[in-house]
């Protein structure tokens, strides 16, 4: 009996032990920040547009994890704040006109003939998805550009025309990887259909 | 000195725990897709199989011992494990964002390698004692991450490589590491006691 005891009293103090140190422990080493912050940046469209009022995306998305409106996000329309609605489990309420109307997807276009170089769209691009240089034409990266059109704003000779997108079948991709580590391996399968091909 | 020496290598080659043994087949198959996770995989394993092979040899000299327990060990030694995993995991996450990235799921999927467990009986079976006790789950480390990013390394190149189809995937992986056990065999008279 005695020994069935021990067994158990080691154990259990053994348990306990390891507990309090794993207690202690999340208290000591607890992590600044929130989780769901990561969750609803994920579900914004990213186009660090600033029509909500706050500076980008994530600035939005610490707002809305500390109890903010969720319909604040143009680009994102309807899709944007049912998703929201669904992961914080509130009401999906309409899209707030104060901060903009949802608009079919566009992008930035510059008429390149007409650009003088000053390099202005390139400063006000949130995602850099314009290149070019000093008195040099610039020109915008179609597959990277997000439509937020800040860039139109501040162009002096008014060169850029925000160009809605063909919302088509044609234009459906698939979406792009979540884990943008992409090494040798993951090429595989464009190297042997070559190899088939060769 | 010269004994130190020996443990080393032998875990890491002579006994090596995943070709020789035959522990910890799990994460030498799963995560050996990848240079990159491999690399992330030693080094938690690395880090976990050291620190619980010191604990467990602790908990064993100074618990179970002193109170004729010894009989207790696997489901002691399994606390230990998932102790010390979850507390690396915390203390890895607050101290360091970047390499919690970069070993990200592994460090909890080590709970459930057997090498670690494996070394930790192993031990007391072989009656180490506390500083061959850190020397054995390092040396076992270091052989397991050794074996898993040569593998690895081969199995990138082997996704290039025009494999027959019957073959492709996990079958000629396993034929790999197949060979690489038997080339680990070659080790077996390299160091005479």
């Amino acid at each position: 009996m005695s020994v069935i005891l021990t067994a158990i009293l080691a154990l259990l103090g053994l348990a306990a032990v390891f507990g309090a140190l794993l207690g202690f422990a999340s208290i000591r080493f607890k992590v600044d920040g929130n989780p769901i912050v990561d969750e609803i940046d994920s579900l914004l469209p990213q186009t660090q547009c600033g029509q909500c009022g706050h500076p980008g995306c994530r600035p939005y998305a610490e707002s809305i994890a500390e109890g903010g409106d969720i319909n604040k996000c143009p680009p994102g329309g309807e899709a944007t704040i049912q998703a929201l609605a669904e992961l914080l489990d509130v009401e999906a309420t309409p899209l707030d006109s104060e901060h903009g109307e949802e608009i079919p997807k566009q992008v930035a276009v510059i008429r390149e003939d007409e650009c003088i170089g000053c390099t202005k769209c390139i400063q006000a691009c949130p995602i850099d998805a314009i290149l070019g240089s000093a008195k040099h034409m610039h020109t915008v990266i179609a597959s990277e550009c997000t439509g937020c059109d800040l860039c139109v704003e501040p162009c002096p000779v008014d060169c850029i025309d925000m160009v809605p997108v063909d919302q088509g079948l044609a234009a459906w991709h698939w979406h792009s990887p979540k884990d943008q580590n992409i090494i040798a391996t993951d090429k595989m399968g464009l190297v042997t259909e070559g190899a088939n091909l060769s | 000195m010269s004994e130190y020496l020996l443990i080393l290598v032998s875990t890491i080659l002579v006994n090596n725990f995943v070709l020789v043994q035959f522990l910890g087949l799990c994460p030498f198959m799963g995560v050996s897709n990848k240079l990159e996770t491999a690399m992330g995989m030693s080094l938690a394993t690395t880090f976990v199989l050291t620190l619980s092979s010191v604990c467990s040899y602790l908990a064993f000299e100074y618990l179970l011992q002193p109170l004729g327990l010894e009989y207790l060990q696997t489901i002691t030694f399994i606390l230990v494990i998932a102790v010390v995993v979850q507390f690396t995991e915390m203390v890895v996450r607050k101290t360091s964002p970047l390499l919690y990235r970069v070993l990200g799921i592994f460090l909890p999927l080590i709970t459930t390698n057997c090498a670690v467990l494996g070394v930790a009986l192993l031990n007391i079976k072989k009656q180490n004692g506390f500083v061959e006790s850190i020397l054995y789950g390092f040396g076992a480390a270091l052989g397991f991450s050794l074996v898993l990013i040569l593998f690895s390394a081969m199995r990138e190149r082997i996704a290039f490589a025009d494999v027959p189809q019957p073959f492709k995937g996990s079958a000629i992986g396993m034929i790999t590491a197949g060979l690489m056990s038997l080339a680990f065999m070659g080790f077996t008279g390299l160091v005479n006691i």
